[in-house]
């Protein structure tokens, strides 16, 4: 694949066929928590899109300019972290200073974000991969928009099942995960589309 | 006294506090190498090694984390015991630390690590907090091991990669893709409330 179509490529296949949560199961605490009310999902699945795009970036420039000419990759566990988790800082503050309504949308998830496994494994995955800096972002944004879309899809059909009668011992948890486990089936058909690795 | 407490500590998240199928925590970066057993042990020794040692580490130092910070200290200390499981893996053992890839890094994120310590170990002694720590690290090893045993046996018909079904059986090829994983973990919680947490309520 050529060089300027590859990123583009990542791209819509982190959204579809590798789906950082459907597929990686990453993320998973506040997808499970968090997908009861459409609208909170939506704010956290923005805020999450967000810091994932901008912390992959990030994070790509401190690995290849830092962390490899000082031969410190075994580093990258805690480097990535502060990293993530001083730019999530960052944002809050921003926000807070500029856009109160913002802030009033956005800012409760910012701190639940950093514990985000999906955020760091992004990163992660960046590396292993060996994605070159804009494939990385698009990496990033890809991702971000994929689980946006998953938790989304989620506490739709949430809602729906709030009348619904559920047996005893799945109520919660369970049954949110057997929805999960058919929305990753139904993600299992993008596949034939496109492919990473 | 004493004794009959830490054995307490220690049985607690085994059965009716256990992590997964009761406070669903920490599923995350653990679940996605269930689908083979060796995987699973390897990665569920790792979730072991650094709860149990996190939880003991930031007990000692207590009484000297500032409150404000205490985030940032508890992960600095758990990436600190991640590395040296990374490390580790990729030295004695490096084609499954090829297969696990970003996975043994994730435990930095796994909310149990950290649950642990800030509902443990900051109010608690150092050993206590350790037997805490690895405690919580068995009751979650053990039923992604189940979770694994029923995805390998069904999805390929092998267990740590032995054949053990004959050649009659027909691979369910879904229990070894994403899928399978949501799939069984629902199952196993499903059964698992059904008959003993229910019986629990009632008494």
């Amino acid at each position: 694949m050529s060089e300027l179509l590859f990123p583009l490529a990542v791209f819509f296949a982190s959204i579809f066929t590798s789906n950082i949560l459907l597929t990686n199961y990453l993320g998973m605490c506040s997808f499970l928590a968090v997908s009861k009310e459409l609208e909170t999902s939506a704010g956290l699945g923005i805020a999450v899109t967000f810091v994932m795009a901008a912390t992959t970036s990030l994070n790509w420039l401190v690995y290849e300019f830092v962390l490899v000419p000082f031969q410190l990759e075994y580093l990258r566990f805690i480097v990535f972290i502060i990293v993530i988790a001083a730019f999530v800082q960052l944002i809050e503050m921003v926000i807070e200073r500029y856009s109160e309504n913002l802030y009033f949308a956005l800012g409760i998830f910012l701190p639940l974000i950093t514990v985000n496994c999906a955020i760091l494994g992004a990163s992660l995955f960046m590396v292993i991969r060996e994605y070159t800096f804009m494939t990385s972002f698009f990496f990033g944004l890809g991702s971000g928009l994929g689980w946006l879309l998953a938790i989304m899809a989620m506490a739709g059909i949430r809602q729906r099942l709030r009348t619904a009668k559920i047996p005893y011992g799945l109520e919660g948890a369970g049954i949110a995960l057997i929805i999960a486990g058919f929305m990753a089936m139904a993600f299992m058909g993008f596949n034939g589309m496109i492919s990473i690795q | 006294m004493a004794k009959s407490n830490l054995k307490k500590t220690f049985l607690t998240p085994l059965g009716k506090d256990n992590p997964v199928f009761v406070q669903i925590l920490g599923i995350c970066s653990t679940l996605a190498v269930t689908n083979k057993l060796d995987n699973t042990l390897v990665m569920t020794l790792g979730v072991m090694f650094t709860t149990a040692l996190s939880s003991w580490t930031i007990s000692l130092l207590r009484n000297w984390i500032p409150s404000r910070v205490r985030m940032m200290v508890e992960t600095l200390v758990i990436a600190t015991y991640v590395i040296i499981v990374d490390i580790a893996l990729k030295a004695y053992y490096p084609e499954m630390w090829k297969q696990l890839g970003p996975y043994v890094g994730l435990i930095i994120t796994n909310c149990i690590v950290m649950g642990r310590i800030e509902a443990f170990a900051l109010q608690n002694k150092p050993l206590p907090s350790l037997i805490d720590g690895l405690a919580s690290g068995m009751g979650y090893a053990y039923v992604l091991l189940i979770i694994a045993f029923f995805r390998e046996l069904l999805g390929t018909g092998t267990l740590w990669g032995y054949q053990v079904l004959g050649s009659w059986w027909t691979s369910w090829a879904i229990m070894i893709m994403p899928p399978g994983g949501f799939f069984m973990l629902a199952i196993f919680i499903w059964i698992v409330r059904e008959n003993f947490i229910k019986e629990e309520t009632n008494e």
